[in-house]
């Protein structure tokens, strides 16, 4: 099986190094290990998804990569350099989102931009430039002036990715950037996301509890109880847990097995039907209609999803621990408004 | 929602520009210059826009000055034309300056509530110049605030005179500066902001009553005394009534009457004193501000 903690160097080129390597990366809370000794590499220019449910360590280990705490034991590397032993210039060289919003609400987006920028020792004659560019890369670029506190929930995400980008980081970090946002902002995030990788090249690691948004992703951790339990592409993690299916009910399931088989398909009787085993759910639906020769009463095509990549590596649903985030988030935003 | 332009943006010839990363590990003190005079500019511009924060900042000393100015007025009366309201003063400008730059100070706990501590703390930069961009912001605004309060001056008989005028924004500015240092500390060490209230209340209200602000510090009984003198605002009030006073004709009946100086074992201290007090204090909490905004987990 391909699924295993140390896939990575399969893929991640071997000339060009690493934006990320982590080795035996451990943070502990008093007895809580809150992140158990995990190893990945990241590739410049890759998307990479921590994707786990409340408490797996995600945000932790963003805190370690972003030398906002000291990793208990292990190594990691981000931008070539050690986040133990180099933390300022870690510091320089990434863009940070955190999962709670840190925008100054009282100042306009130019005005918290600005103060990033010279937070983060962007050259003077850079710093317009700079402006401009990230927030027309989120497309915020007509509302600079307006204050934070008249942005929604998603447009102050969005700005907060824009100023992560001001001071051209080698490797963005997002954590759960798009926690508790509707569908459609989560679709504009995504998008952001994309072109901020095309357009500027830069390494993206973030984090989410979303199954279905993880898929965007060029490859996946999957993190629970602080442990990498897989780790590859989306497509890899979904065909290591099952083959795509096509199931069909007709009006005469004999005649249509035997059809099937005679056609090379892999067939199985199931419930109420007939199973068959195909390596492309979309494109095998009309061979094998056809080939059925008999009238095809319903047609189910299936793909493995994250959440069955989950489920078979945990034995639980993710969904299980969602509940929380949302309300919480709505607190923070309740309270900062008033 | 704003609508989406997936367009190049508005000027392709600067749009390309990437960020050097300035000059490796250690930061330019030029650098850390512009970080401070970036946290100064934010205070103020957050001071401007919350108009509300100075109206109430100048309620409550308005509030001391004339409610209770008048009130005591009966039972304290007046001394060779002197009386409460003139006496009172002085301290209602120190308490404006205290509480404005506490209030600066502790806004703090409300950024770490919010987030926005983070992105500072997160920055490549010192925090020392954090600090001292937040001190010097806080410090600004109190003393602008202060500076307000003198326009009250003569509807309560207060003579200012150009030189008080210096003198007194100069007190000013030292006292917001201690104040805010010892307010950024204890935000430091203020996870929640239920706790905000009960800092003000429990410490802060204490030590401005116990200051001298509001009654004369002679003829306290022993226990209270004590306190007083250990209170370190009281070192902050007197040099104003000092230098206030200074500026007054005042009879020799109302001078023994409202005494300004701070009595220590008998032994009445000088301004140069007082202020030396107050800027050790203001070092000391600046170190343990610094320390206290620099624990990582
Ligand atoms: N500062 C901390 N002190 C103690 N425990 C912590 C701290 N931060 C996180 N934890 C614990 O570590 C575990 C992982 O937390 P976290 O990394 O925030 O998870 P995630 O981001 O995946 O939801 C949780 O059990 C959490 O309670
Ligand atoms: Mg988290």
């Amino acid at each position: 099986m391909s699924v295993v903690a140390d896939g990575p160097q399969a893929q991640a080129p071997v000339t060009v190094p690493p934006a990320i390597s982590v080795h035996g990366l451990t943070k502990r809370y008093g007895d809580l290990v809150a992140v158990d000794g995990i190893d990945f590499s990241v590739a410049q220019g890759e998307i990479f998804a921590f994707l786990g449910p409340n408490g797996a360590g995600k945000s932790t280990t963003i805190k370690m990569l972003c030398t906002l705490a000291h990793p208990t034991m292990g190594q990691a590397m981000v931008a070539g350099m050690d986040v133990a032993t180099m933390a300022k210039s870690v510091r320089r060289h990434i863009g940070l989102v955190f999962q709670e919003q840190t925008l100054d609400d009282q100042l306009t987006a130019e005005e918290n931009l600005r103060f990033h920028a010279v937070l983060y020792g962007v050259p003077h004659r850079l710093v317009e430039p700079r402006i401009a560019r990230v927030l027309a890369l989120v497309a915020l670029s007509d509302r600079r002036k307006d204050l934070v506190s008249t942005y929604s929930g998603g447009m102050a995400r969005r700005l907060e990715i824009a100023r992560g980008m001001l001071h051209t980081p080698k490797v963005l970090f997002l954590d759960e950037p798009t926690v508790g946002l509707d569908p459609q902002t989560r679709a504009l995030i995504w998008e952001d996301i994309q072109r901020l990788r095309s357009e500027e090249g830069v390494t993206i690691f973030l984090t989410t509890h979303y199954m279905d948004e993880a898929e965007f992703a060029e490859r996946i951790a999957i993190i629970d109880h602080g442990t990498i339990i897989a780790l590859d592409s989306p497509d890899l993690l979904k065909a290591s847990v099952g083959r795509d299916t096509v199931s069909i009910e007709t009006t005469d399931d004999e005649a249509a097995l035997a059809s099937l088989q005679a056609a090379g398909y892999t067939v199985e009787r199931s419930g109420t039907g007939l199973t068959a085993f195909v390596p492309d759910e979309e494109a095998a639906v009309g061979p094998i209609v056809a080939a059925a020769g008999v009238p095809v009463r319903t047609v189910r095509a299936h793909r493995p999803t994250l959440d069955d990549v989950f489920l078979h590596f945990t034995g639980r649903e993710i969904r299980e621990q969602h509940g929380e985030t949302v309300p919480m988030m709505a607190r923070v935003r309740g309270a900062r408004r008033s | 929602m704003t609508t989406r332009s997936h367009t190049a943006p508005a000027n392709p010839t600067t749009s390309g520009g990437t960020v050097a990363p300035a000059s490796g590990p250690g930061t330019l003190v030029s650098d850390e210059v512009r970080v401070v005079g970036m946290v100064w500019e934010r205070e103020l511009i957050r001071y401007v826009r919350t108009r509300t924060r100075i109206v109430s900042g100048l309620i409550q000393p308005v509030l001391f000055l004339f409610v209770l100015g008048y009130g005591m007025n009966g039972l304290v009366g007046t001394t060779g034309g002197f009386n409460f309201r003139q006496f009172v003063y002085p301290g209602v400008v120190a308490m404006s300056v205290v509480m404005t730059a506490m209030f600066s100070a502790l806004s703090i706990v409300w950024y770490r509530e919010f987030g926005f501590l983070r992105e500072m703390l997160v920055a490549p930069v010192s925090r020392v110049s954090l600090v001292l961009g937040k001190t010097a912001g806080g410090a600004t605004v109190a003393a602008v605030q202060g500076t307000i309060m003198l326009v009250l001056a003569p509807l309560v008989g207060i003579r200012l005179t150009p030189l008080l005028v210096v003198q007194m924004i100069g007190l000013e500015l030292l006292m917001a500066v201690a104040m805010t240092t010892f307010g950024v500390f204890v935000a430091s060490r203020i996870q929640k902001m239920e706790s905000f209230q009960v800092v003000m209340q429990m410490l802060l209200l204490p030590m401005l009553f116990l200051s001298g602000a509001l009654f004369p510090l002679n003829g306290l009984p022993g226990w209270l005394a004590v306190i007083t003198r250990v209170n370190p605002l009281t070192y902050a009030v007197a040099p104003f009534r000092q230098v206030i006073f200074a500026a007054q004709h005042m009879s020799p009946a109302a001078r023994s009457r409202f005494p300004t100086n701070v009595t220590l074992f008998g032994y009445a201290l000088p301004i140069g004193a007082e202020l030396t007090i107050v800027i050790v204090f203001a070092l000391v909490f600046f170190v343990l501000a610094f320390r206290g905004l620099s624990r990582t987990e």
